[in-house]
């Protein structure tokens, strides 16, 4: 076999790659639980990883340049290459959302935890549900179901809808949970993003299985 | 994908020598003013496919072809046709820069006095020398000897050479193998100005270098019985991003060749 090297490092390169998603669906599932469970601890340890996940993008970024430097890829070497550089960008800012849900709930500080978090735990299944899709489909190079991936954005979509306007409404009737609402919007804002980004990942896998970039016609 | 103005087109070409079939059913568009590249492994046949364009092969006693070779629409087999003259029209540089013995001007001139050439001859060499980014080089040297030259020059100066009889097509069979990577590149920026006016194929080994310089790439490949089909032909951008063909994939990419 020839180019055997190229092939376990490429074969590292994603296993890195997945890595760092599984801390990223970490870090979403630990930020949701502190906002439930308004453990402000936890949250604080959401945002510290934080640094982690940066760190590790700009390490497959660093290997992917390595291999683009010294290899010479091209076809799906290079496809493959191309779409792990975007896809831990994408990660890192997923990561980021977490972090910004975990800053939410150290924002609300001691807010009793009674009080209903309306749609969000559904909307934060739904999107870690499409993210964890999205890098199964990487990893099996299933195109089928990247394409679902994409077409499940717009479920998301209406439920972030959904929570915006019951936010809005909760707003109107009492002036005094205009600051929670507030905190909560931006929480579901977060989690509608993160399902943008799965959706972005799944079209970078779509690329690599096919060669095809959404809206770029190929002879 | 090329159209019907090809420079040059195979139909249905198969190659043999004596009993050996060598090259089978090759259907092939070379585009005008466009660079096609052969690629493939060793022995895939590239370089006598790029022969049957200027019918060098005829020089071997045993070849034998089937099918058709179109030069602009003419048959170039057909008994009508001198090979002589074709050789004229679609010039041939070599894998190693095999300049004459004789001076860098001569070297150029050989061509146009056996084709009794009767305009200005010296502003046909200065014209042919400067197309081929030689001129500046070697104007004032112009009756030394052209095996003082390096071997990048020494090449420019064959494409000049070749330049020189007006040709339609240049045929190129690994014209930088013996070459540096500096003299290298240089050719290749020479091949992509020429391809303004000349239709050219070049037949490389070097993946890298057909992904650099060609507008489409065809790559060839010996089946168990080393008898070479065309694999894929395609734009080379969707080659080298994006082959249909699994073979052509594992080819470029090193798995295998």
């Amino acid at each position: 076999m020839l180019r055997a090297d190229f092939d376990r490092n490429l074969k590292l390169l994603q296993d890195d790659l997945i890595e760092l998603g599984n801390l990223v669906g970490q870090a979403i599932t630990q930020a949701m639980d502190a906002l439930k469970n308004r453990d402000l601890a936890a949250s604080q340890r959401v945002v510290a990883e934080d640094d982690v996940i940066d760190q590790k993008r700009f390490e497959l970024e660093d290997q992917c340049i390595d291999l683009i430097a010294t290899q010479q890829p091209i076809a799906i070497d290079l496809r493959t290459l191309m779409a792990v550089l975007h896809i831990s960008v994408e990660l890192e800012r997923v990561g980021d959302y977490a972090e910004g849900i975990a800053k939410v709930t150290l924002m609300m500080g001691d807010e009793p935890a009674s009080k209903p978090l309306f749609d969000l735990p559904l909307l934060a299944d739904k999107a870690s549900d499409m993210l964890g899709r999205s890098l199964d489909a990487l990893i099996l190079r299933d195109a089928g179901a990247a394409e679902q991936v994409c077409e499940d954005d717009d479920q998301v979509d209406n439920l972030y809808k959904k929570v915006y306007r019951e936010l809005l409404t909760d707003m109107t009737r009492d002036p005094k949970s205009i600051r929670r609402a507030t905190y909560l919007l931006w929480v579901a804002h977060d989690l509608e993003r993160i399902a943008d980004r799965a959706t972005n990942i799944a079209e970078r896998v779509i690329f690599l299985v096919t060669g095809k970039l959404p809206g770029v016609n190929q002879s | 994908m090329v159209d019907g103005s090809a420079a040059v087109r195979a139909i249905d070409l198969s190659v043999y020598y004596g009993s050996n079939q060598v090259i089978s059913g090759v259907n092939l568009d070379v585009a005008r003013h466009k660079i096609t590249a052969i690629i493939g492994p060793s022995g895939s046949g590239k370089s006598t496919l790029l022969r049957c364009f200027n019918r060098m092969n005829d020089l071997i006693p045993s070849f034998r072809m089937s099918g058709q070779v179109l030069f602009e629409g003419r048959d170039l087999y057909a008994p009508d046709v001198d090979p002589t003259e074709i050789r004229y029209q679609v010039g041939m540089v070599f894998q190693r820069p095999n300049p004459f013995p004789k001076s860098i001007f001569d070297n150029v001139a050989f061509g146009p006095r056996i084709n009794g050439f009767h305009g200005d001859l010296e502003a046909l060499v200065e014209q042919s020398l400067r197309r081929a980014a030689l001129f500046d080089e070697v104007k004032d040297r112009l009756k030394s000897s052209a095996l003082t030259l390096s071997g990048g020059q020494q090449q420019r100066l064959c494409i000049a050479r070749a330049l020189a009889v007006r040709p339609r097509v240049i045929l190129m069979d690994e014209p930088c193998s013996s070459l540096d990577p500096m003299a290298t590149l240089a050719i290749e920026e020479l091949m992509r100005e020429l391809s303004e006016d000349y239709s050219i194929v070049i037949v490389t080994h070097n993946m890298q270098q057909a992904a650099r310089v060609s507008d489409f790439t065809a790559f060839l490949m010996g089946d168990e019985k080393r008898v070479a089909e065309l694999i894929e032909f395609d734009e080379t951008r969707q080659i080298f991003t994006n082959p249909a063909d699994e073979r052509t994939e594992a080819y470029i990419t090193g798995r295998f060749g």
